[in-house]
C-alpha cells in the first residue's frame, strides 16, 4: 500500500543519493515507524479495552450469581462452623492476597530455610508485600 | 614419473602455496580472525550458536579460496558475481550455483532467496510470548524509538560515501536483529553481507557491555529505581487475535515485510492456538536448529578474504556500533519521557530494551533495574519493548526496502 509512494518519494537512483536526500529518507523512515507502530498500539488498546469490558461484565455477572446463591441461603452459610484444626496446629493462618499453594510452598521454604519441622512453627498472617 | 615435477604440482595446488601469492596473506589474516570469532564464540559464550557456525564458515571460505577462485573451492564469489551481473547469462540462475558451485554455494541459495532468515523468525515467533506487550501496549513507543540508530547510522554511512542500498543495510545493524539484517543485506546490498552479518552478531553478543554505561548515564538513580505496578493478565484469545492483527496490519502498511512479520506472527499463531503444539515445537526446536546450521556457516563464507578485508569493512563496523548506541539511546529518551509523563510509574531503563536483541537486552534493563533497587523486577516489563523492537525493525527493514529496491 504505501510502497509506491515511498519509492516515488525516495531517490530514484541510490548510487546519486545526496546527503540531503539521505536525511530526509532517516527522518521519512523513522516517522514511518513511529506511525505504524503508533496505530498498532492504539489497534492494541481497543482489543485491550473490549476484552478488559468483556472480563469485567463476566466477572459482574459471576458476583451477581454469587450473592443471589448467598442470599437464598444466608443461614446455611452462617450456620457454617469454623474448619476443625488438624492434629497439633497452633491455628489457621492468615492469608492476604495470597493463594493456599503459594502459602503453602512460602512456609516449606521457611522451615527449610530454618531446618526446623514445619509442625514446630507457627505462622500467624501471610501478606503479599506490593 | 617424474617426482620432482609431482610434488611441485603437489605443492602450487595446495593452499599453502597460495598464501604466498595472489594476495594469499589476506586468506591468513582471515583464518586468524575466525580463529579469534572461534574463541569469543566457544570460550567467551558470544552467541555461540550462531558464530560459532559463522566463524568456521569462515575459516573453510578462507581456506578453499583464494583471489584467483579454485575448482576446489567450497564458496564461488565469481559464481555468485555473476549471478547478480544482469549482462551475464548466469544472471539469476540459481541452475549455475547448482551446477558449479560447492556445498557453501548450495547452502548460501537459502540466504540469497531470504528463506533462513524468515525460518529464523517463525522460530523466534514460536518462542516468544507477546503478553507483556499486549497487557502494555505502549511499549510499542519505546520499540520505535530504539530504532533511531538505524536511521542515524543509515545517514552516517550515506555520508562516509557509501550508496543508499549499502546504507540501508548498515543501518539496520541498529535494529539488533541478526536476521532482519541479513535478509536487508541479501536484498540491497550481498556484497557486504559477510562484515554487516559479523557486526550484527558481534554486537548483540555485547550487549551486556555496550548498554549498561549508557542506561547509568542517562538516568539518574532515582529514575532506575523505580517498581513498576504489575500489568493485567491477558486472555488467552487476546493473544490468538493479537498475531493475526500485527500481520494483516502490518502486512498492508508494508507489503514488504511480509516474509519476516507473516513469518514471525504465523510462529506466534502455532504456540498460542493451542491446537498445533506439534508445530510449535517443531519450530522452535528442530526447525531453529537445523536453520541456524544452515544459516552461520553459509553466513561465514560470505567472508572471503577478498571482500572483507577492506577500509569499508573497518567503516561498517564503526558505524553498526554507532547504531547500536544511538538505538539504545532513542529507547532511553523516550523512557524518560513516559517516566514524566506517568508521574514516575515507569522505569526508563526498560526502554533500552527496545532494540530487539530478544532477550538478551531485557535481561539487560533487568540486571541494572535490580543493580539500582535489589527488590525490582523488571524482566517481564522490558519484555514488551523487547518484543516491540522485533516489529519495529522489521518495519524499518521493511521501509527501506520499499525505498530502495
Amino acid at each position: 500500500m504505501f510502497d509506491n509512494l515511498l519509492v516515488s518519494a525516495a531517490v530514484e537512483k541510490a548510487e546519486e543519493m545526496s546527503i540531503a536526500d539521505a536525511g530526509l529518507t532517516a527522518v521519512f523512515g523513522y516517522a514511518v515507524v513511529f506511525i505504524g507502530l503508533v496505530i498498532l498500539m492504539i489497534v492494541l488498546n481497543c482489543t485491550g479495552a473490549y476484552f478488559k469490558s468483556k472480563d469485567a461484565k463476566a466477572k459482574a455477572a459471576a458476583d451477581a450469581e454469587a450473592a443471589k446463591k448467598k442470599t437464598a441461603a444466608p443461614a446455611a452459610v452462617e450456620a457454617k462452623p469454623e474448619l476443625p484444626l488438624a492434629p497439633g496446629s497452633a491455628g489457621h493462618v492468615k492469608l492476604f492476597d495470597v493463594p493456599d499453594k503459594e502459602a503453602a510452598m512460602i512456609m516449606a521454604i521457611v522451615a527449610d530455610k530454618m531446618q526446623k519441622p514445619l509442625n514446630e512453627l507457627h505462622f500467624i498472617s501471610i501478606k503479599e508485600v506490593k | 614419473m617424474d617426482i620432482l615435477e609431482t610434488l611441485k604440482t603437489l605443492w602450487e595446488s595446495s593452499g599453502f602455496h597460495s598464501f604466498l601469492i595472489d594476495g594469499g596473506w589476506k586468506n591468513l589474516v582471515m583464518i586468524l580472525i575466525s580463529c579469534v570469532l572461534l574463541y569469543l564464540g566457544i570460550k567467551k559464550k558470544f552467541e555461540p550458536l550462531l558464530l560459532v557456525g559463522i566463524a568456521f564458515g569462515c575459516l573453510l571460505v578462507n581456506l578453499s579460496y583464494f583471489g584467483s577462485g579454485s575448482t576446489d573451492a567450497l564458496y564461488h564469489l565469481d559464481l555468485w558475481d555473476n549471478f547478480l551481473n544482469p549482462e551475464h547469462e548466469d544472471y539469476h540462475s540459481y541452475g549455475a550455483i547448482m551446477a558449479h558451485g560447492g556445498l557453501l554455494d548450495i547452502l548460501y541459495i537459502g540466504v540469497k532467496a531470504g528463506i533462513y532468515p524468515s525460518l529464523i523468525f517463525m522460530g523466534v515467533g514460536a518462542m516468544t510470548d507477546f503478553g507483556p506487550l499486549i497487557s502494555n501496549p505502549k511499549s510499542l513507543l519505546l520499540g520505535a524509538a530504539a530504532q533511531m540508530g538505524v536511521f542515524l547510522a543509515f545517514f552516517g554511512a550515506v555520508c562516509l560515501g557509501f550508496t543508499g542500498n549499502e546504507a540501508a543495510s548498515i543501518g539496520i545493524i541498529g535494529g539488533a536483529d541478526g536476521p532482519t539484517a541479513i535478509f536487508l543485506t541479501t536484498r540491497l546490498a550481498p556484497h557486504l553481507l559477510g562484515p554487516i552479518a559479523i557486526a550484527a552478531y558481534s554486537y548483540m553478543a555485547l550487549i551486556p557491555m555496550i548498554q549498561p554505561p549508557l542506561m547509568k548515564l542517562l538516568t539518574t538513580k532515582k529514575e532506575r529505581e523505580v517498581k513498576m505496578e504489575q500489568t493485567r493478565v491477558v486472555s488467552k484469545t487476546e493473544k490468538i487475535i493479537f498475531p493475526i492483527i500485527v500481520a494483516m496490519f502490518v502486512i498492508l502498511l508494508l507489503p514488504s515485510t511480509a516474509p519476516l512479520v507473516g513469518c514471525l506472527m504465523l510462529g506466534n499463531l502455532w504456540r498460542e492456538c493451542g491446537v498445533t503444539e506439534r508445530l510449535s515445537d517443531t519450530v522452535q526446536n528442530a526447525l531453529m536448529n537445523i536453520v541456524t546450521v544452515f544459516l552461520g556457516i553459509s553466513v561465514g563464507a560470505t567472508t572471503a578474504a577478498e571482500r572483507f578485508l577492506s577500509l569499508e569493512t573497518i567503516k561498517i563496523i564503526v558505524l553498526g556500533l554507532t547504531a547500536f548506541c544511538f538505538s539504545t539511546v532513542g529507547g532511553l529518551l523516550v523512557g524518560k519521557i513516559m517516566y514524566k509523563l506517568s508521574g514516575g510509574k515507569i522505569n526508563p531503563l526498560i526502554g533500552s530494551a527496545g532494540v530487539s536483541a530478544v532477550p538478551m537486552a531485557a535481561r539487560v534493563s533487568q540486571m541494572e533495574g535490580q543493580k539500582a533497587n535489589p527488590s525490582n523486577f523488571l524482566l517481564m516489563h522490558a519484555m514488551g519493548p523487547n518484543v516491540a523492537g522485533v516489529i519495529g525493525s522489521a518495519i524499518a527493514a521493511g521501509f527501506l526496502l520499499a525505498v530502495f529496491k
